[in-house]
């Protein structure tokens, strides 16, 4: 079942790419379609039917080489599992809504074909991406990988005409090739000191790797923290991180459907799943960790500062995109992988949603994209607007705190709020606060971008706003199901993702005990026999005990943020409520009830304004730090190096030495006997007085 | 003079008394009429002798107090030059007859001069060379100014008359030397004398010079002066005859003379040898570029070839030895497959030689022009024709011998020389449009083009056997 699950995409892809001349461009494109379906379905059979226990199927020796060895494998765990379904669903409904979507696109010409080379491409997006998730070795990872960063760089250059398109591909492909590096390197180190890139054998090795140092740069450094550190790069850099996150808003180039399905729900999380999948060895590496916490917090506070003055309707949740990774990051980065995950997949249903649901908006505006010249499109596109309400509730984390009543978002979105706070200390408390303030800002652009596009007058052209029109059925459909998981999937798997420590442990197939308030922070408990000896009082406490590389995830002896991010004082359980309604009021303030405000306030902070809206310079400062230089030094060597020096050698001994020599050679050829017989003669005097030097010296 | 003696040259008396039974012959019947017949009658002499030879010869004989020997190396040349002489003879029958050249001399001069080949490479007596050398040169000189109504033709054969004695001079200087210093003139004395310890100068100038003379026949650079005025002048086919057989011979003698008479001095004639090959192979390279028409072309592509052949001779080994015999063997047959077609160009029923007449010759050719491609890139050592792993057993030889610097160099001349080679493709496919060759190609020449560049890639895979009487024949030598 795994395997037909894994395949039947990249049966797809073939058939779809490769096939739709034979049986016509629908055809293809339905077949690609069934096919993802069916791996849909599938997944979530595996997904809902699975114990907990971790399995592998080994498809087929890859490479062996000494005491390297690869297989390709299906791994089956909880981490997989999730991932699974997270990808096939958002995949199978982005291949419907693309049926509407790419059913005339006005950057191709009449008559063309795309659209099976459109489905092509998001098939073996989906292929690549389930071959990264269900990998049982770094190895096969890395291929995945790579394989849908070259389907995101297909995709986002899918508009090949348009240079803007080709250069963030090019672009989302380059900066991402920086992250890999640091991946690579990852990898070689852990083959390095593990003799293995077997997870099986890796993921045991956190403890060793902890006290295990190796030279690397010209320092002896710490193995555990510095491969985590290089693997976390690599997540940097596919996920989007600061630093390395300058690509995402550009791939938003990519039609719509592209960007829902890779830049929101599933490759850009690759990189957090990644740090999930290495948890037995990140809890290894407290200096990694807290580096990705500071990663996570900073990027979630960034990228939502910038969403608040972002005038284009993708680029908006691109941004956002960019913010909640943070939130996964700093999940991650305290320790509390279930809670990342959770966010992950929470996120997935409902960032997919508002996706399409700008795509919807697009379609209805005849792909105008700056809200600026939206307004007023509530009664024009009303399933379209209702379901970007659902998607901005979630995504804004509505919900009524201790209780079981919200959104998606709300739950996991809390959930990561209180680990972060739960996590304590200076960083602790750096992460709670500024993702708190980030959710203020989540919450003000997210509402900016319902009313800015919904409420208030039609603003731009005239003709656009007549013919605005409700999409399809094969694109509400997906905005349907995807409403149904950003409203119900935080309160379903709400305890298994974030409910106490054995619900968890259950969940992800990590052994868990109850341990006595001997070893817990709560020494005063120092009854051996009390099963309630808990600094918490009337509760269990329970702890991950599985050594390092079982179960799907980890958490090291001591590692207890999971269980206290539960007993967080109530304002922090209010504090992401407050933010939201703060961010709210001043969206409605600045948008509906005094829409003047903006500008004002544009106009008076002017630095800032600029500063936000240039997305920190930080393409600037890339331009001028890295790109020009780099640029220069390469027209150096293609035109001095290559082109004077290089090609300029080759060609003057070609067309110049050369024909000097042949020149001479033709002018001593004269035709006279006695020129010929001197050479003769000048030649024996030349070899025998050298025969004589060398006999005689 | 015994009867074992005799036993030893029978093939070279068995030629010698067709040549004059044929001059006779034909002397006292038809004269020129039968000369087509004498000319076939004549390659088949000689395939009969080259299969004798190959199929009897055993072992080694030494006849005539060391003066004449027959081992595994002298058959091995012997074979390589009775096959090529015969090829050449075929195919240029109809070539002669169209130049009104097909004269009963000619097999006769062809047939001597083979016999003076035979007895070059069986030499084991400076005396024996000589007589061999002659014997073979004086026959070319004739052959080479048979076009008597032509000044260009008798020049050349003026030419190489007058440079070859001067050579001839060269060369007896030297042997002279070499017996005032040795007291002998038979290889095997001369070998104890050199392997005898530090070589006296006056034998080392007689080596010298020796090899000058030896060099001229193989018209390596400085001495080949006379190859392209000579290869230009004389008729076509009988260019290609220049280009084969007397190579293959003069090239055996050099490894005969500097292996069996100075075998023990390597290090001595070894740099002499690298000089040459080296200024063989770029002055073959560099001056063939600024050619125009294809014979002188093909001149300085065989100086060139000579300096790679030379290359094996220089590594001193019997690796060596065995690469350049294969290296020749490949050699000659793409020289016999390139004249086929170059005695057939034609243009308004006249002989033409101009490169430019090739222009866009594919297009109305394609089967020829796809066989000259094959010949040319096997010329220019392009891989996987046999031309590359001729080129590449000389390199590994030099590089095995410890002489990379020489294997470098040789591989730069190579990139020099792949040029011209590939402007004449060049020129046959993407050419200007223009009135071409309108020639048309006989039984003999077409089946000699073809059939030789189709050896340029069968011979890929095991090169027809030939390493294994190369290697053979390289070990006899170095014994």
């Amino acid at each position: 079942m795994e395997t037909i699950l894994l395949f039947a995409p990249l049966v797809g892809a073939l058939i779809c790419g490769f096939g739709w001349r034979m049986i016509g461009e629908q055809a293809a494109c339905v077949t690609a379609t069934g096919m993802l379906f069916l791996s849909a379905f599938l997944s979530w059979i595996v997904f809902l039917g699975f114990d907990g226990e971790t399995y592998t199927h080994s498809l087929f020796r890859w490479i062996e080489s000494g005491t390297f060895f690869t297989d390709w494998a299906i791994r089956i765990d909880r981490l997989t599992a999730i991932m699974l379904i997270v990808i096939t669903t958002v995949s199978a409904l982005v291949h419907l809504y693309s049926f509407g979507y790419m059913a005339h696109d006005e950057n191709f010409r009449e008559g063309e074909s795309y659209r099976p080379r459109f489905f092509a491409y998001l098939s073996f997006f989906t292929f690549t991406m389930l071959m990264l998730v269900t990998a049982d070795n770094l190895l096969q990872l890395f291929f995945g990988w790579e394989g849908v960063g070259v389907a995101s760089y297909l995709l986002i250059g899918f508009y090949y005409r348009k240079p803007t398109a080709g250069a963030a591909a090019m672009k989302a492909f380059i900066v991402n090739r920086v992250g890999d590096f640091g991946f690579l390197l990852g990898i070689f180190a852990l083959f390095w000191m593990a003799d293995s890139i077997q997870f099986d054998v890796i993921l045991s090795m956190g403890p060793e790797l902890m006290e295990t140092t190796f030279p690397f740069l010209g320092y002896e450094v710490n193995a555990a923290n510095t491969i985590a550190m290089l693997l976390f790069i690599g997540a940097m850099g596919k996920s989007a991180q600061l630093l390395l996150h300058t690509w995402l808003p550009d791939a938003m180039e990519g039609p719509t459907p592209v960007s829902a399905l890779i830049h929101a729900a599933t490759m850009v999380t690759a990189g957090v799943f990644l740090v999930c999948r290495m948890s037995p060895i990140m809890e290894y590496a407290p200096l990694a960790t807290n580096f990705i916490v500071i990663i996570g917090a900073v990027t979630a506070f960034f990228a939502a500062t910038v969403g608040l003055v972002q005038n284009d309707i993708k680029r908006v949740i691109a941004y956002s995109t960019c913010s909640q990774l943070g939130y996964m990051f700093v999940a991650a980065g305290v320790g509390v992988y279930s809670v990342a995950m959770f966010h992950l997949f929470t996120h997935a249903f409902f960032k997919a949603m508002l996706f399409l649901g700008a795509g919807s908006v697009i379609h209805a505006m005849h792909h105008e994209q700056d809200m600026r010249n939206y307004g007023g499109l509530r009664k024009k596109i009303p399933y379209t607007f209702w379901a970007m309400m659902i998607g901005t509730f979630a995504i804004t984390g509505v919900g009524l705190p201790t209780t079981y009543f919200g959104f998606a978002g709300f739950f996991s979105k809390d959930a990561v709020v209180e680990s972060a706070f739960a996590f304590g200390g200076d960083l602790g408390q750096f992460a709670f606060w500024a993702l708190i303030v980030a959710a203020v800002f989540t919450s003000f652009y997210s509402w900016r971008l319902i009313f800015l596009t919904f409420f208030g007058e039609a603003r731009g052209d005239r003709k656009t706003h007549d013919h605005a029109h409700e999409s399809p059925w094969v694109m509400l459909a997906p905005l349907g199901v995807l409403a149904l998981g950003a409203v119900f999937s935080g309160v379903i798997w709400y305890n298994s993702f974030f409910g106490k420590t054995d619900q968890v442990a259950t969940f992800f197939g990590v052994e868990y005990a109850d341990t006595h308030a001997g070893d817990g922070e709560g020494g005063d408990h120092g009854e051996a026999a009390s099963t309630e000896g808990d600094s918490h009082g009337s509760e269990h406490h329970y702890v991950f005990t599985s050594p390092p590389g079982e179960g799907a995830i980890h958490a090291a002896p001591g590692n207890d943020v999971l269980n206290e991010a539960h007993y967080v004082p109530l304002w922090v359980k209010f504090s992401p409520f407050i933010a939201m309604i703060l961010g709210f009021l001043t969206a409605l303030w600045f948008y509906i009830l005094n829409p003047a405000m903006p500008g004002i306030l544009a106009a008076q902070q002017r630095p800032l304004y600029l500063f936000l809206l240039n997305k920190w310079y930080f393409d600037e400062i890339y331009d001028a730090v890295i790109v020009r230089p780099a640029t220069r030094l390469g027209r150096l060597l293609w035109k001095g190096g290559d082109g004077r020096v290089i090609d300029g050698g080759i060609n003057g001994l070609a067309m110049g030495i050369i024909p000097f020599f042949t020149r001479l050679a033709g002018r001593a050829q004269s035709g006279y006997i006695f020129t010929y017989a001197f050479a003769m003669v000048l030649g024996i005097v030349v070899l025998v007085t050298w025969v004589t030097l060398a006999s005689g010296g | 003079m015994t009867a074992a003696d005799l036993a030893i040259i029978l093939p070279e008396i068995v030629l010698a008394l067709f040549a004059m039974g044929a001059m006779l012959a034909a002397v006292y019947t038809s004269k020129d009429a039968m000369a087509a017949a004498l000319t076939y009658g004549t390659a088949t002499v000689f395939l009969i002798m080259a299969f004798y030879i190959a199929v009897t010869g055993d072992g080694t004989r030494v006849g005539f107090g060391g003066m004449f020997i027959d081992d595994a190396f002298a058959r091995f040349a012997k074979v390589a030059i009775l096959l090529s002489a015969a090829a050449v003879l075929v195919i240029g029958v109809e070539a002669m007859e169209k130049s009104d050249l097909l004269r009963f001399e000619y097999p006769v001069l062809i047939t001597l001069s083979v016999i003076g080949m035979m007895m070059m490479v069986s030499a084991g007596d400076l005396i024996a060379l000589y007589m061999g050398l002659e014997l073979q040169s004086l026959a070319l000189y004739v052959i080479a100014s048979l076009r008597r109504d032509s000044v260009r033709s008798t020049e050349a054969g003026l030419k190489y008359f007058i440079l070859g004695a001067l050579s001839s001079g060269l060369l007896l200087y030297g042997a002279s030397l070499v017996y005032g210093y040795t007291g002998t003139t038979l290889f095997s004395g001369i070998i104890e004398t050199a392997a005898g310890g530090e070589m006296a100068l006056g034998l080392l100038f007689g080596l010298v010079f020796v090899m000058a003379g030896l060099a001229f026949k193989v018209s390596a650079a400085p001495f080949h002066m006379w190859t392209p005025d000579v290869y230009e002048g004389a008729p076509t086919p009988i260019t290609a005859l220049l280009a084969t057989a007397p190579k293959v011979a003069a090239m055996a003698l050099f490894a005969r003379v500097v292996h069996d008479a100075f075998g023990g001095a390597v290090g001595d004639w070894q740099q002499i040898v690298a000089v040459l090959a080296v200024a063989s192979m770029f002055l073959g390279a560099i001056a063939a570029i600024g050619q125009t028409d294809i014979k002188r072309l093909m001149a300085y592509s065989s100086i060139s070839h000579m300096g790679f052949a030379l290359i094996g001779l220089a590594a001193g080994t019997a690796q060596g030895v065995e690469a350049m015999l294969i290296y020749m063997a490949i050699y000659v047959t793409m020289n016999i497959g390139t004249f086929a077609f170059i005695m057939t160009m034609e243009k308004d029923r006249r002989h033409v030689t101009e490169i430019s007449a090739l222009s866009s010759f594919a297009s109305r050719e394609p089967a020829k022009a796809l066989a000259i491609l094959v010949l040319m890139f096997s010329l220019a050592g392009v891989p996987p024709l046999v031309g590359f792993f001729g080129k590449y057993a000389v390199l590994l030889a030099a590089v095995d011998a410890g002489m990379v610097w020489l294997a470098i160099a040789g591989v730069i001349a190579s990139v020099i020389g792949a040029y011209y080679y590939l402007r004449i493709v060049y020129l046959m496919y993407f050419g200007d449009d223009r009135e071409g060759l309108d020639g048309q190609m006989g039984t003999a020449a077409y089946i000699g083009l073809v059939g030789c560049a189709a050896l340029m890639l069968l011979g890929v895979i095991n090169l027809f056997g030939l390493e294994a009487p190369a290697a053979a024949a390289a070990e006899v030598l170095l014994r």
